[in-house]
Protein backbone atom coordinates (compact mmCIF):
# COMPACT_ATOMS: atom_id res chain seq x y z
CA UNK A 1 0.00 0.00 0.00
CA UNK A 2 1.27 3.38 -0.87
CA UNK A 3 -0.10 6.37 1.02
CA UNK A 4 1.09 10.01 0.07
CA UNK A 5 0.49 12.42 2.90
CA UNK A 6 0.56 16.58 2.01
CA UNK A 7 3.29 16.40 -0.02
CA UNK A 8 5.54 19.30 -1.01
CA UNK A 9 8.14 19.99 -3.86
CA UNK A 10 9.47 23.11 -5.19
CA UNK A 11 11.96 23.36 -7.31
CA UNK A 12 13.89 26.52 -8.39
CA UNK A 13 10.52 29.10 -8.23
CA UNK A 14 8.76 26.66 -9.33
CA UNK A 15 5.60 24.89 -6.98
CA UNK A 16 5.33 21.38 -8.74
CA UNK A 17 3.54 19.82 -5.93
CA UNK A 18 1.38 21.70 -3.43
CA UNK A 19 0.07 19.32 -0.57
CA UNK A 20 -0.41 16.46 -3.22
CA UNK A 21 -2.74 13.09 -1.25
CA UNK A 22 -2.70 9.74 -2.78
CA UNK A 23 -3.99 6.09 -1.56
CA UNK A 24 -2.63 3.29 -3.57
CA UNK A 25 -4.06 0.03 -2.17
CA UNK A 26 -1.71 -3.52 -2.34
CA UNK A 27 -2.52 -4.97 -6.04
CA UNK A 28 -4.08 -1.72 -7.25
CA UNK A 29 -3.00 -0.04 -11.15
CA UNK A 30 -3.38 3.75 -10.26
CA UNK A 31 -2.86 5.72 -13.61
CA UNK A 32 -2.12 9.27 -13.05
CA UNK A 33 -3.28 11.73 -15.74
CA UNK A 34 -2.29 15.22 -16.05
CA UNK A 35 -0.57 18.23 -18.39
CA UNK A 36 3.38 18.14 -18.61
CA UNK A 37 5.05 19.69 -15.90
CA UNK A 38 2.17 18.99 -13.31
CA UNK A 39 4.70 16.72 -11.37
CA UNK A 40 3.36 12.94 -12.17
CA UNK A 41 7.07 11.84 -12.43
CA UNK A 42 8.47 14.17 -9.57
CA UNK A 43 5.74 11.94 -7.65
CA UNK A 44 7.41 8.89 -8.68
CA UNK A 45 10.42 9.73 -8.01
CA UNK A 46 9.27 10.72 -4.32
CA UNK A 47 7.76 7.03 -4.01
CA UNK A 48 10.90 5.40 -4.98
CA UNK A 49 12.83 7.91 -2.96
CA UNK A 50 14.69 9.31 -5.27
CA UNK A 51 13.51 12.69 -4.26
CA UNK A 52 13.30 13.91 -0.98
CA UNK A 53 10.01 15.89 -0.54
CA UNK A 54 9.81 20.01 0.81
CA UNK A 55 6.87 18.84 3.00
CA UNK A 56 4.64 15.42 3.38
CA UNK A 57 5.49 12.23 4.01
CA UNK A 58 5.21 9.15 1.23
CA UNK A 59 4.58 6.03 2.93
CA UNK A 60 5.06 2.40 1.41
CA UNK A 61 4.08 -0.91 2.68
CA UNK A 62 4.07 1.01 6.38
CA UNK A 63 7.87 2.51 5.78
CA UNK A 64 7.91 6.33 5.75
CA UNK A 65 10.30 6.38 2.42
CA UNK A 66 10.97 10.30 2.61
CA UNK A 67 11.96 10.03 6.77
CA UNK A 68 14.83 7.99 6.09
CA UNK A 69 18.53 8.13 5.58
CA UNK A 70 20.15 7.31 2.05
CA UNK A 71 21.54 4.30 3.22
CA UNK A 72 18.28 2.85 4.81
CA UNK A 73 16.51 4.03 1.43
CA UNK A 74 18.42 1.14 -0.80
CA UNK A 75 17.02 -1.26 1.62
CA UNK A 76 13.79 -0.11 1.79
CA UNK A 77 13.36 0.23 -2.57
CA UNK A 78 14.99 -3.28 -2.72
CA UNK A 79 11.30 -4.70 -3.13
CA UNK A 80 10.57 -1.44 -5.55
CA UNK A 81 11.23 -0.95 -9.42
CA UNK A 82 10.72 1.84 -12.11
CA UNK A 83 10.35 1.93 -15.95
CA UNK A 84 11.92 5.57 -17.02
CA UNK A 85 10.32 7.40 -19.41
CA UNK A 86 13.61 6.71 -22.03
CA UNK A 87 13.94 3.22 -20.75
CA UNK A 88 17.39 4.29 -18.46
CA UNK A 89 19.16 1.23 -20.12
CA UNK A 90 23.04 1.21 -19.10
CA UNK A 91 24.59 2.18 -22.50
CA UNK A 92 27.88 0.15 -21.50
CA UNK A 93 26.03 -3.01 -21.07
CA UNK A 94 24.22 -5.43 -23.31
CA UNK A 95 20.56 -6.46 -23.04
CA UNK A 96 21.60 -9.46 -21.38
CA UNK A 97 23.67 -7.42 -18.71
CA UNK A 98 21.07 -4.47 -18.37
CA UNK A 99 18.22 -6.91 -17.57
CA UNK A 100 20.22 -9.24 -15.39
CA UNK A 101 21.81 -6.14 -13.81
CA UNK A 102 19.44 -6.22 -10.76
CA UNK A 103 20.33 -10.43 -10.58
CA UNK A 104 23.55 -9.32 -10.51
CA UNK A 105 23.81 -6.74 -7.38
CA UNK A 106 21.86 -8.17 -5.02
CA UNK A 107 21.27 -11.83 -3.33
CA UNK A 108 19.21 -14.16 -4.03
CA UNK A 109 16.08 -13.66 -0.89
CA UNK A 110 14.99 -16.74 -0.55
CA UNK A 111 18.76 -18.59 -0.61
CA UNK A 112 20.56 -15.32 0.90
CA UNK A 113 23.33 -16.55 -1.62
CA UNK A 114 24.34 -14.58 -5.21
CA UNK A 115 22.67 -15.62 -8.14
CA UNK A 116 24.91 -17.74 -10.66
CA UNK A 117 25.25 -16.70 -13.98
CA UNK A 118 23.76 -19.92 -15.47
CA UNK A 119 20.66 -18.74 -13.46
CA UNK A 120 20.30 -15.26 -14.36
CA UNK A 121 20.80 -15.65 -17.54
CA UNK A 122 17.91 -18.24 -17.41
CA UNK A 123 15.56 -15.46 -15.51
CA UNK A 124 16.67 -12.94 -18.65
CA UNK A 125 15.95 -15.39 -21.19
CA UNK A 126 12.48 -15.43 -19.37
CA UNK A 127 11.87 -12.00 -19.29
CA UNK A 128 12.83 -11.27 -22.53
CA UNK A 129 10.63 -13.87 -24.03
CA UNK A 130 7.80 -12.50 -22.23
CA UNK A 131 8.65 -8.89 -23.68
CA UNK A 132 9.25 -10.56 -27.24
CA UNK A 133 12.61 -9.57 -27.04
CA UNK A 134 14.89 -12.22 -27.01
CA UNK A 135 16.30 -12.12 -30.35
CA UNK A 136 17.99 -8.86 -29.26
CA UNK A 137 20.07 -10.33 -26.26
CA UNK A 138 22.96 -9.63 -27.12
CA UNK A 139 22.28 -6.25 -28.99
CA UNK A 140 23.62 -2.95 -27.02
CA UNK A 141 21.12 -0.52 -26.63
CA UNK A 142 22.55 1.95 -29.01
CA UNK A 143 21.69 -0.60 -31.55
CA UNK A 144 17.54 -0.84 -30.47
CA UNK A 145 14.62 0.87 -31.73
CA UNK A 146 12.75 3.30 -29.46
CA UNK A 147 9.94 0.63 -28.74
CA UNK A 148 12.87 -2.44 -28.17
CA UNK A 149 14.24 0.14 -25.23
CA UNK A 150 11.15 0.33 -23.39
CA UNK A 151 10.53 -3.46 -23.75
CA UNK A 152 14.16 -4.24 -22.44
CA UNK A 153 13.67 -1.73 -19.58
CA UNK A 154 10.18 -3.55 -18.45
CA UNK A 155 12.39 -6.94 -18.96
CA UNK A 156 14.94 -5.44 -16.41
CA UNK A 157 12.28 -4.29 -14.09
CA UNK A 158 10.56 -7.23 -14.07
CA UNK A 159 13.21 -9.94 -13.82
CA UNK A 160 13.06 -9.07 -10.25
CA UNK A 161 9.26 -9.31 -9.61
CA UNK A 162 9.00 -6.25 -7.45
CA UNK A 163 5.57 -5.56 -5.43
CA UNK A 164 5.55 -1.92 -6.29
CA UNK A 165 5.89 -1.00 -9.75
CA UNK A 166 6.23 2.63 -11.16
CA UNK A 167 5.94 3.15 -14.43
CA UNK A 168 7.40 6.79 -16.21
CA UNK A 169 5.06 7.37 -19.84
CA UNK A 170 5.72 3.61 -20.50
CA UNK A 171 3.80 4.01 -24.08
CA UNK A 172 4.86 7.76 -24.54
CA UNK A 173 6.47 7.72 -28.67
CA UNK A 174 5.65 3.82 -29.58
CA UNK A 175 3.78 2.78 -32.32
CA UNK A 176 0.00 1.65 -31.46
CA UNK A 177 0.42 -2.42 -31.51
CA UNK A 178 3.41 -2.02 -29.81
CA UNK A 179 1.81 0.53 -27.14
CA UNK A 180 -0.82 -2.32 -26.93
CA UNK A 181 2.10 -5.32 -26.13
CA UNK A 182 3.25 -2.62 -23.45
CA UNK A 183 -0.09 -2.38 -21.58
CA UNK A 184 -0.69 -6.24 -22.06
CA UNK A 185 2.66 -6.55 -20.14
CA UNK A 186 1.92 -4.30 -17.46
CA UNK A 187 -1.48 -5.88 -16.84
CA UNK A 188 0.21 -9.49 -17.10
CA UNK A 189 3.00 -8.34 -14.65
CA UNK A 190 0.57 -7.11 -12.24
CA UNK A 191 -1.46 -10.33 -12.43
CA UNK A 192 1.31 -12.76 -11.74
CA UNK A 193 2.90 -10.31 -9.42
CA UNK A 194 0.01 -9.29 -7.55
CA UNK A 195 1.49 -5.93 -6.55
CA UNK A 196 0.92 -2.23 -6.70
CA UNK A 197 1.28 -0.31 -9.96
CA UNK A 198 1.14 3.48 -10.61
CA UNK A 199 1.50 4.69 -14.03
CA UNK A 200 1.67 8.35 -15.19
CA UNK A 201 0.97 8.79 -18.63
CA UNK A 202 -0.61 11.18 -21.23
CA UNK A 203 -2.10 8.38 -23.32
CA UNK A 204 -5.68 7.88 -22.50
CA UNK A 205 -6.16 4.37 -24.67
CA UNK A 206 -3.48 3.01 -22.04
CA UNK A 207 -4.98 4.46 -19.40
CA UNK A 208 -8.65 3.13 -19.78
CA UNK A 209 -6.89 -0.02 -20.87
CA UNK A 210 -4.85 -0.98 -17.49
CA UNK A 211 -6.43 0.93 -14.87
CA UNK A 212 -8.94 -0.06 -11.80
CA UNK A 213 -8.77 3.82 -10.84
CA UNK A 214 -7.72 7.10 -13.33
CA UNK A 215 -6.44 10.32 -10.67
CA UNK A 216 -6.32 13.59 -12.60
CA UNK A 217 -3.54 15.78 -11.23
CA UNK A 218 -3.83 19.66 -11.62
CA UNK A 219 -2.31 22.61 -9.65
CA UNK A 220 -0.07 20.48 -7.71
CA UNK A 221 -3.22 17.82 -6.17
CA UNK A 222 -5.51 15.53 -7.09
CA UNK A 223 -8.24 16.80 -8.87
CA UNK A 224 -10.16 14.16 -10.00
CA UNK A 225 -9.94 9.96 -8.71
CA UNK A 226 -12.32 7.47 -9.64
CA UNK A 227 -12.90 3.77 -11.74
CA UNK A 228 -12.33 4.49 -15.57
CA UNK A 229 -16.03 4.79 -16.45
CA UNK A 230 -16.71 6.86 -13.80
CA UNK A 231 -13.78 9.01 -14.61
CA UNK A 232 -14.66 9.33 -18.27
CA UNK A 233 -17.97 11.09 -17.44
CA UNK A 234 -16.57 13.72 -14.87
CA UNK A 235 -16.88 17.42 -16.49
CA UNK A 236 -13.87 18.58 -16.98
CA UNK A 237 -12.27 20.38 -19.59
CA UNK A 238 -9.31 18.22 -19.90
CA UNK A 239 -11.36 15.12 -19.26
CA UNK A 240 -13.83 16.39 -22.56
CA UNK A 241 -10.31 16.49 -24.76
CA UNK A 242 -8.89 13.20 -23.27
CA UNK A 243 -12.53 11.98 -24.59
CA UNK A 244 -12.43 13.66 -27.79
CA UNK A 245 -9.00 11.97 -28.65
CA UNK A 246 -10.03 8.41 -27.81
CA UNK A 247 -10.81 7.03 -31.29
CA UNK A 248 -11.82 3.53 -30.29
CA UNK A 249 -12.79 2.11 -27.21
CA UNK A 250 -10.23 0.13 -25.46
CA UNK A 251 -10.89 -3.57 -24.84
CA UNK A 252 -11.51 -4.34 -21.78
CA UNK A 253 -8.83 -5.85 -19.60
CA UNK A 254 -11.12 -7.97 -17.91
CA UNK A 255 -11.24 -10.25 -20.85
CA UNK A 256 -7.56 -10.61 -20.83
CA UNK A 257 -7.77 -10.74 -16.74
CA UNK A 258 -10.28 -13.59 -17.27
CA UNK A 259 -8.23 -15.64 -19.82
CA UNK B 1 21.36 46.13 -5.13
CA UNK B 2 21.71 43.65 -7.92
CA UNK B 3 24.98 43.07 -8.05
CA UNK B 4 25.36 42.45 -4.43
CA UNK B 5 22.69 40.08 -4.31
CA UNK B 6 23.91 38.01 -7.40
CA UNK B 7 27.49 38.24 -5.50
CA UNK B 8 25.65 36.59 -2.38
CA UNK B 9 23.89 33.97 -4.66
CA UNK B 10 26.96 33.10 -6.18
CA UNK B 11 28.75 32.57 -2.73
CA UNK B 12 26.06 30.92 -1.27
CA UNK B 13 26.42 28.25 -4.44
CA UNK B 14 29.87 28.09 -4.43
CA UNK B 15 29.84 27.15 -0.70
CA UNK B 16 26.86 24.60 -0.90
CA UNK B 17 28.89 23.14 -3.90
CA UNK B 18 31.87 22.81 -2.03
CA UNK B 19 29.81 21.07 0.63
CA UNK B 20 28.01 18.69 -1.62
CA UNK B 21 31.77 17.65 -3.00
CA UNK B 22 33.01 16.81 0.20
CA UNK B 23 30.01 14.96 0.98
CA UNK B 24 30.33 12.94 -2.07
CA UNK B 25 34.63 12.67 -1.16
CA UNK B 26 33.13 11.41 2.52
CA UNK B 27 30.53 8.84 0.76
CA UNK B 28 32.74 7.14 -1.25
CA UNK B 29 35.00 6.75 1.51
CA UNK B 30 32.53 5.60 3.52
CA UNK B 31 31.32 3.05 0.60
CA UNK B 32 35.02 2.20 0.14
CA UNK B 33 35.16 0.93 3.65
CA UNK B 34 32.07 -0.91 3.98
CA UNK B 35 32.78 -2.87 0.76
CA UNK B 36 35.51 -2.88 -1.35
CA UNK B 37 34.26 -2.52 -5.55
CA UNK B 38 34.01 -5.07 -7.06
CA UNK B 39 37.34 -6.47 -8.93
CA UNK B 40 35.35 -6.73 -12.16
CA UNK B 41 34.80 -2.58 -12.02
CA UNK B 42 38.21 -1.64 -10.65
CA UNK B 43 40.29 -3.65 -12.81
CA UNK B 44 37.91 -1.81 -15.94
CA UNK B 45 39.10 1.87 -14.42
CA UNK B 46 42.45 0.57 -14.04
CA UNK B 47 42.89 -0.17 -17.07
CA UNK B 48 41.16 2.97 -18.51
CA UNK B 49 43.11 5.14 -16.21
CA UNK B 50 46.78 3.53 -16.12
CA UNK B 51 46.73 1.55 -19.60
CA UNK B 52 45.17 3.80 -21.94
CA UNK B 53 46.94 6.63 -20.37
CA UNK B 54 50.47 5.45 -21.10
CA UNK B 55 50.81 6.74 -24.78
CA UNK B 56 49.62 10.48 -23.32
CA UNK B 57 51.88 10.40 -20.43
CA UNK B 58 55.24 8.84 -22.17
CA UNK B 59 55.22 11.25 -24.73
CA UNK B 60 54.44 14.12 -22.10
CA UNK B 61 57.31 12.84 -19.95
CA UNK B 62 59.75 11.98 -23.09
CA UNK B 63 59.60 15.55 -24.01
CA UNK B 64 59.61 17.26 -20.69
CA UNK B 65 63.00 15.49 -19.95
CA UNK B 66 63.99 16.18 -23.56
CA UNK B 67 63.27 20.02 -23.11
CA UNK B 68 64.49 20.52 -19.94
CA UNK B 69 67.66 18.42 -20.36
CA UNK B 70 67.84 21.21 -23.44
CA UNK B 71 67.20 24.26 -21.80
CA UNK B 72 69.44 23.54 -18.53
CA UNK B 73 72.42 22.34 -20.62
CA UNK B 74 72.46 25.86 -22.60
CA UNK B 75 72.09 28.11 -19.61
CA UNK B 76 74.47 25.99 -17.48
CA UNK B 77 77.78 25.48 -20.39
CA UNK B 78 78.27 28.50 -20.54
CA UNK B 79 79.26 28.75 -17.01
CA UNK B 80 80.86 25.34 -16.64
CA UNK B 81 78.33 23.64 -14.77
CA UNK B 82 77.12 21.23 -17.29
CA UNK B 83 77.29 18.40 -15.06
CA UNK B 84 74.44 19.97 -13.21
CA UNK B 85 71.87 19.12 -16.13
CA UNK B 86 71.38 15.69 -14.76
CA UNK B 87 70.51 16.67 -11.17
CA UNK B 88 68.04 19.63 -12.92
CA UNK B 89 66.46 17.17 -14.42
CA UNK B 90 66.04 14.47 -12.15
CA UNK B 91 65.17 16.80 -9.72
CA UNK B 92 62.63 18.97 -11.08
CA UNK B 93 60.43 16.23 -12.78
CA UNK B 94 60.65 14.35 -9.86
CA UNK B 95 59.15 16.83 -7.68
CA UNK B 96 57.68 19.02 -9.86
CA UNK B 97 56.91 18.48 -13.87
CA UNK B 98 56.55 14.59 -13.75
CA UNK B 99 53.09 14.85 -10.97
CA UNK B 100 51.75 17.66 -11.95
CA UNK B 101 52.45 17.28 -16.02
CA UNK B 102 50.67 13.73 -16.02
CA UNK B 103 47.62 14.87 -13.74
CA UNK B 104 46.71 17.57 -16.50
CA UNK B 105 47.38 14.75 -19.24
CA UNK B 106 45.26 12.16 -16.86
CA UNK B 107 42.35 15.02 -16.64
CA UNK B 108 41.97 15.74 -20.07
CA UNK B 109 42.26 12.40 -21.11
CA UNK B 110 40.43 10.09 -18.47
CA UNK B 111 38.73 12.94 -15.88
CA UNK B 112 36.99 14.59 -19.46
CA UNK B 113 35.88 10.97 -20.09
CA UNK B 114 34.24 10.34 -16.71
CA UNK B 115 32.38 13.65 -16.38
CA UNK B 116 31.21 12.92 -19.96
CA UNK B 117 30.47 9.33 -19.38
CA UNK B 118 28.43 9.88 -15.78
CA UNK B 119 26.91 13.47 -17.03
CA UNK B 120 25.15 11.09 -19.70
CA UNK B 121 24.50 8.51 -17.31
CA UNK B 122 22.85 11.48 -15.18
CA UNK B 123 20.53 13.02 -17.74
CA UNK B 124 19.32 9.68 -19.16
CA UNK B 125 18.73 8.75 -15.99
CA UNK B 126 20.93 6.02 -15.69
CA UNK B 127 22.25 7.02 -12.40
CA UNK B 128 18.13 7.41 -11.20
CA UNK B 129 18.36 3.99 -12.55
CA UNK B 130 20.51 2.73 -10.26
CA UNK B 131 19.38 4.58 -7.16
CA UNK B 132 15.90 2.74 -8.24
CA UNK B 133 17.53 -0.96 -7.87
CA UNK B 134 18.47 0.06 -4.19
CA UNK B 135 22.57 0.41 -6.22
CA UNK B 136 24.44 3.35 -4.46
CA UNK B 137 26.05 5.67 -7.27
CA UNK B 138 28.59 6.33 -5.46
CA UNK B 139 29.57 2.86 -4.41
CA UNK B 140 28.82 1.28 -8.14
CA UNK B 141 30.05 4.39 -10.29
CA UNK B 142 32.76 6.55 -8.04
CA UNK B 143 34.31 4.45 -5.74
CA UNK B 144 36.19 1.81 -8.13
CA UNK B 145 37.03 5.17 -10.34
CA UNK B 146 38.22 7.11 -7.24
CA UNK B 147 40.65 3.62 -6.30
CA UNK B 148 41.71 3.13 -9.46
CA UNK B 149 42.81 6.99 -9.64
CA UNK B 150 44.68 6.73 -6.30
CA UNK B 151 46.53 3.69 -7.53
CA UNK B 152 47.10 4.44 -11.24
CA UNK B 153 48.25 8.28 -10.85
CA UNK B 154 51.12 7.84 -8.98
CA UNK B 155 52.32 5.07 -11.01
CA UNK B 156 51.76 7.12 -14.45
CA UNK B 157 53.91 10.01 -12.64
CA UNK B 158 57.01 7.50 -11.47
CA UNK B 159 56.65 6.67 -15.27
CA UNK B 160 56.26 10.18 -16.44
CA UNK B 161 59.57 10.77 -14.33
CA UNK B 162 61.44 7.71 -15.70
CA UNK B 163 61.23 8.68 -18.92
CA UNK B 164 61.95 12.47 -18.43
CA UNK B 165 65.10 11.59 -16.67
CA UNK B 166 65.70 9.10 -19.82
CA UNK B 167 65.02 11.15 -22.52
CA UNK B 168 67.30 14.17 -20.84
CA UNK B 169 69.85 11.49 -20.95
CA UNK B 170 69.58 11.02 -24.68
CA UNK B 171 69.66 14.57 -25.22
CA UNK B 172 72.57 15.16 -22.86
CA UNK B 173 74.95 11.98 -24.37
CA UNK B 174 73.39 12.07 -27.86
CA UNK B 175 73.07 15.12 -28.99
CA UNK B 176 75.37 17.46 -26.81
CA UNK B 177 77.85 14.74 -26.12
CA UNK B 178 78.17 14.63 -22.52
CA UNK B 179 79.40 10.71 -21.07
CA UNK B 180 76.79 8.98 -19.00
CA UNK B 181 78.58 9.50 -15.94
CA UNK B 182 78.32 13.10 -16.15
CA UNK B 183 74.39 12.65 -16.23
CA UNK B 184 73.32 9.86 -13.72
CA UNK B 185 76.35 10.06 -10.93
CA UNK B 186 75.71 13.03 -9.35
CA UNK B 187 71.80 11.86 -9.37
CA UNK B 188 72.38 9.68 -6.10
CA UNK B 189 74.07 12.79 -4.08
CA UNK B 190 71.53 15.33 -4.92
CA UNK B 191 68.19 13.65 -5.14
CA UNK B 192 66.87 12.98 -1.87
CA UNK B 193 64.16 10.56 -0.13
CA UNK B 194 62.36 13.57 0.55
CA UNK B 195 62.04 14.54 -3.26
CA UNK B 196 61.02 11.13 -4.15
CA UNK B 197 58.30 11.17 -1.01
CA UNK B 198 57.21 14.82 -2.31
CA UNK B 199 56.29 13.64 -6.53
CA UNK B 200 54.38 10.66 -4.86
CA UNK B 201 52.41 12.68 -2.21
CA UNK B 202 51.22 15.09 -4.94
CA UNK B 203 50.63 12.28 -7.33
CA UNK B 204 48.42 10.93 -4.64
CA UNK B 205 47.08 14.22 -4.18
CA UNK B 206 46.42 15.53 -7.87
CA UNK B 207 45.03 11.74 -8.60
CA UNK B 208 41.97 12.04 -5.62
CA UNK B 209 41.44 15.56 -7.01
CA UNK B 210 41.14 15.14 -10.40
CA UNK B 211 39.09 12.19 -9.86
CA UNK B 212 36.69 13.60 -7.18
CA UNK B 213 36.53 16.69 -9.10
CA UNK B 214 35.33 15.33 -12.34
CA UNK B 215 32.88 12.38 -11.25
CA UNK B 216 31.57 15.29 -8.75
CA UNK B 217 30.59 17.31 -11.89
CA UNK B 218 29.46 14.11 -14.08
CA UNK B 219 27.27 13.72 -11.02
CA UNK B 220 25.46 16.79 -10.71
CA UNK B 221 25.10 17.47 -14.06
CA UNK B 222 21.87 18.88 -15.25
CA UNK B 223 20.61 20.01 -18.71
CA UNK B 224 21.25 17.37 -21.99
CA UNK B 225 23.65 16.90 -24.07
CA UNK B 226 24.09 20.93 -23.80
CA UNK B 227 24.87 20.18 -19.63
CA UNK B 228 26.94 17.71 -20.44
CA UNK B 229 29.39 19.83 -22.26
CA UNK B 230 29.33 22.85 -19.71
CA UNK B 231 30.25 19.73 -17.23
CA UNK B 232 33.02 18.32 -18.98
CA UNK B 233 34.41 21.92 -19.28
CA UNK B 234 33.94 22.87 -16.11
CA UNK B 235 35.48 19.39 -14.85
CA UNK B 236 38.83 20.16 -16.55
CA UNK B 237 38.87 24.00 -16.04
CA UNK B 238 38.30 23.42 -11.95
CA UNK B 239 40.71 20.54 -11.37
CA UNK B 240 43.50 22.32 -13.41
CA UNK B 241 43.61 25.38 -11.28
CA UNK B 242 43.01 23.60 -8.53
CA UNK B 243 46.18 20.90 -9.34
CA UNK B 244 48.10 24.11 -9.90
CA UNK B 245 46.86 26.05 -6.65
CA UNK B 246 47.44 22.28 -4.24
CA UNK B 247 50.44 21.98 -6.20
CA UNK B 248 51.92 25.68 -4.58
CA UNK B 249 50.42 24.90 -1.35
CA UNK B 250 51.99 21.05 -0.92
CA UNK B 251 55.42 22.54 -1.69
CA UNK B 252 55.11 24.77 1.14
CA UNK B 253 53.35 22.36 3.59
CA UNK B 254 56.05 19.78 2.60
CA UNK B 255 59.27 21.26 2.28
CA UNK B 256 57.75 23.28 5.61
CA UNK B 257 57.20 20.10 7.72
CA UNK B 258 60.89 18.59 6.16
CA UNK B 259 63.00 21.26 7.44
CA UNK B 260 60.89 21.02 10.61
CA UNK B 261 61.46 17.25 11.01
CA UNK B 262 64.73 17.74 9.88
CA UNK B 263 65.65 20.95 12.28
CA UNK B 264 64.39 17.85 15.40
CA UNK B 265 66.38 16.11 14.24
CA UNK B 266 69.48 17.70 14.25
Amino acid sequence: MIIVKDLWKKFGDLEVLQGFNLEVQKGEILVILGRSGVGKSVLLRHIIGIEKPDKGTVEVNGVVISELKQKDIYKAVMNMGMLFQGGALFDSMNVLDNTGFYLSQHKNPETNKRYKKEEIKQKVVEALKMVDLEEAIEKMPSDLSGGMKKRAALARLIVYRPQILLYDEPTTGLDPITAQQINELIVKTQNELKGTSIIVTHDIHSALYVADRIALIKDGKIAYIAEPSAFMEIDDPLIKVLKETLTHHPQARKEQKDV
Amino acid sequence: MGIVVKFYNSTLNVIAGFGDYMRLIGNVFWAMFKKPPNWSLLREQLYNIGVLSLNVVAVTGISTGVVLAAQSYYQLAEKGLAGVTGIMVAKAMITELGPVLTALMVTGRVGSAMTAELGTMQVTEQIDALKSMAINPNAYLVAPRFLAGIIMVPLLTIFSIILGIWGGYVISVYFFGMSPSTYFDPMPFHVTMFDIVTGIVKAIFFGIILITVCCYKGMQTKGGAAGVGRSTTTSVVISYVTILVSDFLLTIALNSLHQEMMTDWV
